[in-house]
């Protein structure tokens, strides 16, 4: 038995800020809900099932706040899930949103996935002290740094390449107005930046966001009435462990398995040449040639280049993160739906200014932990053939 | 839909367990007996979805090291909710109903012990007008059951006897960690606790993890000659706000009855960390006096946050798998007062399967 | 001996919630010393207001006034509260009907014993002495039949007419903070102790064979508890690394300083430590180097025994004895 089809027919995201003062919690859902319903011609009362997902519970400082926020998301009443699974879960979230539809078990499914950094400080929140050890770690920023320096060796790339790619996604934020970073970067300004987490400064840094993002996702009947459907062309979810002896931490195999298993759902053979739009989780810049070694974009080793050649830029062979990217907007939890509501949008041809002409079909990316959870998906204009 | 069943089910209860709020080193047996039950190894699972609350362990992703229990090279499709067992086996429901996978393997933990419980779960509450309060949950089901008492719809000795049942069922289950009847007029000469509650008429603060094994068709006839089929599965939710509902009712628990045939159900497993809120839940699932309620001795024996309404579903498959019953009703509740509530139905046969 | 390692854990952080403007309407109210409840589009009068319409799902607008007083719809004694409840001495939460509204609000009730209290009873709003804008603003209700009037002396009840809202309320702090017993696991237990020691105890995966320090209560790999005791060297390598320039909430070290992953001989897993003794922009991938114990009188079960590693002088390993380590 095969999947049941299912499109994207709404997608909303909040203004994204480093303070969103003038909304609670529910408000802030609310106004990435309310924009995704209106998007998908849909009221929350022809809503069967909502799927609620953010990163962890201290960020907010509420259990499980999806039970609290239910009413107010208009899910009294109705089935909801609560997912989980660290930075990924944006990603995950829209999964198990789509595998709902998937299933044949509802029609049309809401998701919606927030962050309010704001109320707290993640910083504080992820390094909360573990008795008889020793706080080493700055955050995910010490946490990811080595790696990166791991593949600065690996690959023998150049040192700039990373502000490169903070510059394009700094830039690129200019053409999304819900962007929480709007400003044009140079290469130069970049590398003039502070050096937080040698090797990465602060330019090469996400911010700290509150925001969120909705999608609306709905059977082939109903996405069938949508103008502009993004129908879902594969979804996958791979999980490794944190640490294991001789763990590759810089292309995890249970990113390159994803991969693999993402493009085999999708019919794709050349990624590179079959995808027009990448939304890809990119949190420090160095991730950007990391993750596109580990997608199949390029080979191993090879991802710099591609970079630096300037294919992945907005006018490039590969638009990579068009939308400015989790670089420019970080409300944790939703980062990853947003990758994968951006790439929905570039497919229906409503990414406004950020719209990559005559997308087919484009990857949303996500990924969390210490690089050991993964969530993708392909979306495309026509419904998969297969 | 396709057909899936339950195939496999571990669980471990304990007052203080004396470990990491990791908790994989109670994993790690646990799917030791699932893969022994199964005749599977690990390669054989193709979805696996874990329940548990970074507020229960005191720390940001406390679920991110349970994987290591599983052995994750070659890594492994997963998911994780931060919600009870019962829907993450729901997830996992999904994925198989989706043609994706055929089997799946679902699990939860949780250190209650960590923490003081019943403030823990204040943070469970609207975070700006209640959690500053520090709503404790005895509180909270205090309030709920005054109410049904005051209005009438049971009374001290129902409540009583709901405990007194569960006591003596429980003296049977090797799991249990309170467990022992004594009589009704016995337990209602104990004195009051949380006035309106005593303190048997609480769930005891509970440790534990618990492992589900689901399988589709051939698979789960190839693991057991009587899979407890799941021949429904429904869940829903209410809002919060102890003001505006009926505490007396428990509507998600009724819609979620609702979409499932309830006839000929023998034995119902039932969620109820409240003696009062099992006869809630007796009156919304309309369950007739000859249903077998909670022979596992319910959550008032053993209620590990997290596995709690999964181990429901666990009881009530093994009494398919053993023959007791051709039919059985499981339920799990998350949330304050009933806020949430998941029912599946599992089944001798496939046949008849609704949703 | 305890079969694991336990030690105190605080959680805790005073949240900056913003209200938006609904619970901003009725903070800002309590803050003025009256209570504002919300009409919802069935009719009910609500308190606090529910953020959005039940039915309509709109975000409410419709405010009014209802009393500091009203009566017990529904209430339990809280025998043995706990850190953080409205009061330290035993009480009753209440679900209280306010004059004026249609449902009930969660608050403390204080009154001595549960005899005291009663469904139906008539209680009214003490006041916080200083009001900031929060539900503890409330301070607790009281009994109101013939009893004394409580602290404070807000204002306004009844009234339906439109509210000014001068200086409206948007935020509100909200201290959590939780204790927990944290507990290592059995395995990391005996790395602990070892340490306490002056040994660095790794242990065998009896599947793969890998040594893994700190040991694992299960080797990521398989699955299986590792098992097997190897003490491993207290010198290694450097795989890779990051100098820290950050200071952070939390920080114990100041910035800037070397994070480092060390593969210590005879374990094939890294651990994390400081590299000191030595600049940080000549610190190296490859570069060797060997644990620095602080004095003997200070150690205890944790990896702070190890103040940090330093350069050991000798040549840089060989980038293929690591990179599989990265």
């Amino acid at each position: 038995m095969s999947k049941q089809p299912a499109a994207v027919i709404g997608v909303g995201q909040t203004h994204h800020r480093a303070k969103r003062e003038d909304v609670s919690m529910a408000g802030l859902c609310r106004e990435a809900i309310d924009r995704a319903l209106e998007d998908a011609g849909l009221t929350l009362d022809e809503i069967d099932a909502i799927v609620v997902g953010k990163a962890p519970d201290l960020f907010e400082g509420v259990m499980m706040p999806e039970l609290f926020l239910a009413e107010a998301l208009g899910a009294a009443g109705k089935p909801l899930l609560r997912v989980h699974t660290a930075g990924s879960v944006g990603g995950s979230t829209a999964i198990v949103a789509a595998s709902l539809v998937q299933a044949g078990v509802h029609r049309t499914v809401l998701t919606v996935a927030y962050e309010k950094q704001s109320e707290s400080n993640a910083m504080w929140a992820l390094s909360v002290p573990v008795p008889f050890n020793m706080p080493v770690h700055a955050g995910a920023g010490g946490y990811f740094a080595p790696h990166v320096r791991s593949y600065i060796r690996r690959s023998e790339a150049p040192t700039h390449i990373g502000a490169i790619v903070a510059a394009k996604d700094r830039t690129n934020a200019l053409r999304n107005p819900y962007a929480h970073l709007r400003e044009t970067k140079t290469v130069d300004d970049v590398l003039a930046s502070q050096m937080l987490w040698d090797p990465i400064r602060y330019e090469e840094t996400c911010p700290s966001s509150d925001g969120a993002c909705a999608l609306v996702i709905a059977a082939e009947d109903v996405a069938r009435r949508s103008p502009d459907p993004a129908w879902i062309h594969g979804t996958v979810m791979r999980s490794e462990a944190t640490t294991a002896a001789e763990r590759d931490q810089v292309n995890p195999q249970a990113s390159r398995d994803a991969a693999a298993a993402l493009w085999r759902q999708a019919g794709i053979t050349s990624p590179i040449d079959e995808i027009d739009a990448a939304e890809i989780y990119v949190p420090f810049s160095w991730f950007e040639p990391m993750w596109l070694e580990s997608l199949g974009f390029a080979e191993e080793g090879a991802g710099w280049r591609l970079t630096e050649s300037g294919a992945t830029a907005i006018d490039g062979r590969l638009p990579v993160n068009a939308s400015g990217g989790v670089l420019s907007s970080n409300p944790i939890g939703a980062s990853g739906m947003l990758r994968f509501g951006e790439a929905a949008l570039q497919v229906r041809g409503r990414a406004g200014e950020h719209q990559i002409d005559g997308a087919r079909k484009a990857l949303g990316h996500a990924y969390g932990g210490g690089s050991q959870f993964f969530a993708m998906w392909v979306v495309g204009s026509e419904p998969p053939t297969s | 839909m396709r057909d899936v069943a339950v195939v496999g089910f571990a669980q471990r209860q304990m007052e203080q367990f004396d470990g990491s709020p990791t908790c994989v080193e109670l994993l790690v047996p646990l799917f030791q007996e699932c893969y022994e039950q199964t005749g599977w190894t690990r390669q054989d699972v193709g979805f696996w979805c874990s329940g548990s609350s970074d507020y229960l362990a005191g720390r940001s992703f406390s679920f991110v090291q349970a994987v290591d229990a599983i052995g994750v090279i070659p890594p492994v499709n997963e998911s994780h909710v931060e919600m009870d067992l019962a829907w993450a086996m729901y997830e996992a429901w999904l994925k198989i109903q989706t043609g994706e996978v055929d089997t799946a393997l679902v699990y939860a933990f949780g250190k209650s012990s960590a923490g003081t419980l019943r403030r823990t779960l204040a943070l469970q509450l609207e975070p700006y007008t209640m959690t500053p309060l520090w709503p404790d949950t005895v509180s909270l089901a205090g309030l709920q059951a005054r109410i049904g008492l005051d209005a009438g719809l049971w009374d001290e000795r129902a409540m009583a006897e709901v405990v007194q049942r569960s006591l003596t069922d429980a003296e049977k289950n090797e799991h249990a960690i309170r467990k022992g009847g004594s009589s009704v007029e016995a337990l209602l000469e104990r004195p009051m606790y949380a006035d309106p509650l005593r303190k048997h008429d609480c769930a005891p603060v509970t440790d534990g993890a618990a492992a589900i094994v689901l399988a589709a068709g051939d698979r789960a006839r190839d693991v057991r000659d009587r899979p407890a089929w799941l021949t429904g599965l429904s869940h829903h939710i209410d809002p919060m706000s102890l003001g505006t509902r009926d505490l007396t009712r428990s509507p998600s628990a009724a819609r979620s009855a609702a979409a499932l045939d309830l006839g000929g159900v023998e034995v119902a497993e039932l969620h109820a960390p409240f003696s009062h809120q099992e006869l809630i839940l007796r009156r919304e699932l309309g369950l007739d006096d000859d249903v077998r309620v909670n022979p596992s001795g319910g959550a008032l024996a053993g209620n590990p946050m997290f596995s709690a309404g999964g181990i429901r579903v666990g009881e009530a498959a093994t009494r398919i798998w053993s023959g007791e019953a051709d039919k059985a009703l499981a339920h799990a509740t998350s949330g304050p007062a009933l806020q949430q509530n998941l029912l599946c139905t599992l089944a001798s046969s496939p046949e008849g399967a609704t949703r | 001996m305890s079969r694991t390692l336990q030690a105190p854990v605080t959680v805790a952080f005073d949240y900056t919630r913003s209200t938006g403007p609904v619970l901003g309407r009725f903070l800002t109210g309590l803050r003025d010393g009256v209570v504002v409840a919300g009409r919802t589009s069935d009719g009910e009068i609500v308190v606090p207001p529910p953020e959005y319409d039940p039915v309509t799902h709109a975000q409410l607008d419709d405010f009014v006034e209802v009393a500091a007083e009203g009566s017990v719809v529904s209430w339990t004694w809280v025998p043995e509260p706990v850190k953080g409840q409205p009061l330290d001495r035993p009480f009753a939460f209440a679900l209280v009907l306010l004059d004026g509204a249609t449902r009930t609000l969660l608050h403390a009730l204080d009154v001595p014993t549960p005899d005291a209290v009663s469904t139906g009873m008539r209680v009214r709003v003490r006041w916080a002495g200083e009001r900031v804008g929060a539900i503890t603003d409330i301070a607790c209700f009281e009994p109101a039949d013939g009893s004394a009037a409580g602290a404070g002396g807000a204002g306004g009840a009844g009234g339906t007419e439109p509210l000014a809202v001068p200086d409206p309320v948007t935020g509100v702090i909200t201290p959590v903070s939780l204790d927990y017993v944290y507990a290592a696991s059995p395995e990391e237990s005996a790395f602990y102790r070892g340490l306490a020691e002056g040994r660095i105890v790794g242990q065998r995966c009896p599947s793969c064979g890998k040594v893994y320090v700190p040991p694992r209560a299960a080797c990521p790999t398989d699955g299986t508890p590792t098992t097997d005791e190897v003490e491993v060297s207290h010198s290694g390598t450097v795989t890779t690394f990051c100098i820290v320039n950050v200071p952070f909430l939390g920080q114990r070290i100041t910035p800037p300083y070397v994070s480092a992953y060390v593969l210590l001989d005879g374990a094939d897993i890294a651990v994390l430590h400081l590299i000191l003794d030595i600049p940080a922009d000549q610190v190296r991938m490859g570069m060797r180097v060997k644990a620095v114990w602080k004095p003997r009188e200070e150690w205890g079960t944790t990896i702070e025994n190890i103040s940090h590693f330093a350069p050991t002088g000798e040549p840089d390993a060989d980038f293929d004895s690591y990179r599989h380590h990265l």
